[in-house]
C-alpha cells in the first residue's frame, strides 16, 4: 500500500499510479478522505478502518485511498477514477461527498458505494452514520459535573443537523446534573483551521467556559484548553496525548467492525444497499477511558454509557424542550429519527441562535 | 487577566502570521516580482520548524530551521523564475501546491508528536504591570520580531541607498539595468528575504499559535498575507494596520458568537474579508497615491542583454 500525497491538482495523477501497483485477483476497496490521515481526528478513524481490512482481509482484499479531496467537482472525478480502475467497493467518507457519490454510481453500476453520514441511497450505494450524539450526552453529564462556572464552550464547524444533534445531546446530557448549565456555540466555519480552532478555544475561555468540546477535525482546541488549564474531550479518536491533564475522554469512531463486514459482504456476494446508524451498541461509537475526574463522575459516565449501549437510555427521550420553549418530545417519549437526521432546531438553554 | 486584554492578546497571535509572512511579500513586490507561493513556503516553514524543535528540543533552532526553510523554497522560485524565466503567476502556484505535498511528506512522521512551544518574553517587573504588561512587554518573541521586521522595512525602503535599489529594479527594471544595477541578484536577495518571512510565518504556527505539527496548517493564511500587501499599497505601515485590522475583524467575530449576538456565524466569518474590501475599496479611489506605488514591473521577468 502506498501512502499517498496528493493535492487537489495531482489527485487524478497520482490515484492513477497507486491503483496500477494494486494486485488484479484482490477485491479493491478504495477510500476518498476529506482530511489527511494525520488529522487525529475524523479521517484517523477512517483510515483505522481501512487498515483493518488490510490486516483481517488482505488475502482477499486491498485498499487503496486518496486523501484531502474537496467536496465538489473534484471529489466526483476522483470516485470516477477509482471505480474505472477497478474498485470493487468504494467508501466516500465526508457528507459533501454525496451527490459525486450518486452521479458516479449511476455510471458504475457493478461497483458497490458506501457514503458516509449521508440520506441518498440506490442500488449501489448505501450510506451508513454514527449515533455520535450517545457519546456527546455522556460528556455533557461530564461537563456538568467538572465545570465550576457551570459554562461549557463548543466549536462548531458548520449548522448542519449532525453538529446540532451533538450539541443538542451535550446540552440535554449536563442538565440532567445541572439544570442551569450554560452552553456557548462558537462556529469555525471550518473541518479544519487548527489556527482558527484555537482561536475560538481561547475566545470561549476568556468568556467564561472552563469546559471546551469541539466538533471540528483538529487537536488544536484540546491543546489550548491544557495549555490554559481547563478540561476538554476528544473529538473523533483518542485525544489523550495532546493533552493529558485537560482531557476528560473522547468520543471515538470505530468504523473498523462496520468496514470489514461490507467488505466480506461484497466478496460474499451478499452487499445490498442499506442505510446503517450504529452507536454504542454496536461499538461504532466508543467513548475513551475517563481520567482526570473524581471516582463518583467516572462511575456516573460508566453507568450512562452502559444505560445507552442496553439500550435503557435515550438522549433525547422526553420531556425535550425546543429553544423558544414548545414541545419537540413529550414525557415518555422519544424525539424520533427522521426529526434526529434533520434537526435545525436548539434545545433549551444553548446561548446561540440558528 | 481581564477581558480586553484576553481579546487583545488572541488578535495579536492571529495577526502575527499574517504580518510576518506579508511584510516579506511586500519586499519581494516591491522588486518587481509576484510570488505567488507564499502558503507553500509558510507550509514547509513549519513543518521544518516543527521537526527541528522537536527533534533538538529548542524551539529557537526551529525558528532558525523554518527561516532557512522558507529560503531554500523561494530560491527554487527564484531559479525557476529569474533564472529559466518561467511565468511568475504559474511558478508561483507551483510552490504552493508543491509546497504543500511535500510538507506533509517530510512531516508524515511528525503527525501527533508533542510540540514545542516557543516561550514568551518574561522582563521581571514589566511583564507583571497591570493591564499593559501582558500586551507590551509578554508577548512571544516573534510578535516583536514581527514589528521590528515592518519598522525596518519601511526604513529601508524609504531612507536608505539599498531602498531605493530595490524599488528602482521594481518600478523600471530596464533603466535599473542601464544605470548599472544588477536586476536579477537584486530580485533573488528580494525573493530570499520573503521566504524567510515566509519560513518564520510558518514556524509562527507551528511553534505558537499551535504548537504541533498538522498537515495544511497554514489553511489558507498565505493568500490573506498576499492579499494585504495590495490592501496596503505596497505601504509598510499600513500593511501592519491591514494585519491587524483582519486579524481583530476575525477574533472579534468569534466574540461575538460566543456572546450569542443574532447574527449568522457565516456572516461574521465573511467580515474580515468584507472589512478588506471596503478599505482597499476607500483606498484606491485615491488613484494617483496607489499609482505611485504600484511597481510598474510588477510581475514582469527581466532578461538582462548581455
Amino acid at each position: 500500500m502506498k501512502k499517498l500525497l496528493t493535492t487537489a491538482a495531482s489527485i487524478a495523477l497520482v490515484s492513477a499510479l497507486s491503483i496500477s501497483a494494486v494486485a488484479a485477483d484482490k477485491l479493491k476497496v478504495g477510500f476518498i478522505y476529506i482530511g489527511p490521515p494525520g488529522d487525529f481526528g475524523w479521517t484517523y478513524q477512517h483510515d483505522q478502518g481501512r487498515q483493518a481490512i488490510d490486516a483481517r482481509l488482505g488475502d482477499h482484499a486491498e485498499t487503496v485511498f486518496v486523501e484531502n479531496v474537496p467536496e465538489g467537482p473534484d471529489a466526483e472525478r476522483t470516485i470516477t477514477r477509482l471505480a474505472r480502475q477497478g474498485a470493487g467497493l468504494i467508501f466516500t467518507t465526508s457528507f459533501g461527498y454525496m451527490d459525486p457519490t450518486l452521479n458516479v454510481a449511476a455510471k458504475f453500476p457493478d461497483v458497490k458505494f458506501e457514503h458516509a453520514t449521508g440520506y441518498k441511497r440506490t442500488d449501489n450505494v448505501s450510506t451508513y452514520g454514527a449515533r455520535f450524539y450517545e457519546g456527546r450526552y455522556v460528556i455533557g453529564q461530564i461537563a456538568a459535573k467538572m465545570s465550576k462556572s457551570g459554562v461549557a464552550g463548543y466549536i462548531g464547524s458548520f449548522p448542519i443537523p449532525e453538529v446540532v444533534r451533538g450539541i443538542n445531546a451535550f446540552l440535554l446530557g449536563a442538565q440532567t446534573v445541572n439544570p442551569d448549565f450554560k452552553l456557548k456555540v462558537v462556529w469555525a466555519n471550518s473541518w479544519f483551521d487548527p489556527g482558527r480552532e484555537a482561536d475560538a478555544a481561547k475566545v470561549l475561555i476568556s468568556q467564561g467556559a472552563d469546559i471546551i468540546t469541539q466538533h471540528t477535525d483538529s487537536t488544536a482546541a484540546v491543546q489550548v484548553a491544557e495549555a490554559q488549564g481547563v478540561y476538554a474531550f476528544g473529538q473523533a479518536s483518542d485525544m489523550a496525548a495532546f493533552a493529558p491533564n485537560a482531557l476528560l475522554t473522547s468520543i471515538i469512531d470505530n468504523w473498523a467492525d462496520y468496514y470489514v463486514d461490507r467488505t466480506q459482504a461484497v466478496l460474499d456476494g451478499s452487499w445490498v444497499s442499506t442505510d446503517t446508524f450504529g452507536g454504542m451498541d454496536t461499538n461504532m461509537v466508543q467513548m475513551g477511558p475517563f481520567v482526570n475526574m473524581p471516582a463518583d463522575v467516572k462511575a456516573m459516565a460508566e453507568t450512562t454509557t452502559a444505560a445507552i449501549t442496553a439500550g435503557e437510555l435515550h438522549p433525547f427521550a422526553g420531556p425535550v424542550y425546543k429553544q423558544d420553549g414548545s414541545l419537540a418530545a413529550a414525557e415518555g417519549e422519544v424525539v424520533d429519527l427522521g426529526t434526529l437526521l434533520g434537526m435545525d432546531w436548539y434545545v433549551k438553554g444553548v446561548d446561540d441562535q440558528l | 487577566m481581564s477581558p480586553y486584554e484576553a481579546i487583545l492578546l488572541t488578535i495579536i497571535t492571529a495577526s502575527t502570521p499574517l504580518l510576518l509572512a506579508a511584510i516579506g511579500e511586500l519586499v519581494v513586490e516591491r522588486s518587481g516580482v509576484l510570488n505567488l507561493g507564499i502558503e507553500g513556503m509558510m507550509v514547509m516553514g513549519a513543518v521544518c520548524g516543527f521537526a527541528a524543535a522537536h527533534v533538538t528540543g529548542s524551539a529557537w533552532l526551529g525558528v532558525i530551521a523554518a527561516t532557512f526553510a522558507g529560503i531554500a523554497t523561494s530560491l527554487l522560485f527564484g531559479l525557476l523564475t529569474q533564472t529559466l524565466m518561467t511565468n511568475q503567476v504559474a511558478t508561483g502556484l507551483a510552490i504552493t501546491l508543491l509546497g504543500l505535498g511535500l510538507s506533509g511528506l517530510i512531516g508524515s512522521g511528525f503527525v501527533g508528536l508533542p510540540g514545542v512551544k516557543l516561550a514568551n518574553v518574561s522582563i521581571p517587573w514589566l511583564s507583571d504591570l497591570p493591564y499593559v504588561g501582558r500586551l507590551i512587554f509578554g508577548q512571544d518573541p516573534l510578535v516583536y520580531v514581527s514589528i521590528a521586521l515592518t519598522a525596518g522595512v519601511a526604513y529601508t525602503l524609504n531612507h536608505t541607498r539599498m531602498g531605493l535599489i530595490i524599488r528602482a529594479v521594481g518600478q523600471n527594471h530596464a533603466s535599473a539595468h542601464n544605470l548599472g544595477y544588477r536586476v536579477v541578484a537584486v530580485r533573488y536577495a528580494c525573493i530570499a528575504f520573503g521566504g524567510a518571512t515566509s519560513g518564520l510565518a510558518g514556524a509562527y504556527l507551528s511553534l505558537v499559535y499551535t504548537p504541533q505539527w498538522i498537515e495544511n496548517m497554514t489553511a489558507g493564511r498565505g493568500w490573506i498575507a498576499l492579499a494585504l500587501v495590495v490592501f496596503s499599497t505596497w505601504i509598510p505601515g499600513r500593511l501592519a494596520a491591514g494585519a491587524y485590522l483582519f486579524g481583530g475583524v476575525w477574533i472579534l467575530g468569534l466574540y461575538a458568537q460566543g456572546m450569542g449576538v443574532g447574527i449568522p456565524s457565516q456572516l461574521l466569518s465573511s467580515l474580515p474579508y468584507v472589512a478588506t474590501i471596503l478599505a482597499l475599496v476607500i483606498i484606491s479611489t485615491n488613484r494617483r497615491l496607489s499609482l505611485i506605488n504600484t511597481p510598474a514591473s510588477l510581475g514582469q521577468g527581466f532578461v538582462p542583454d548581455r
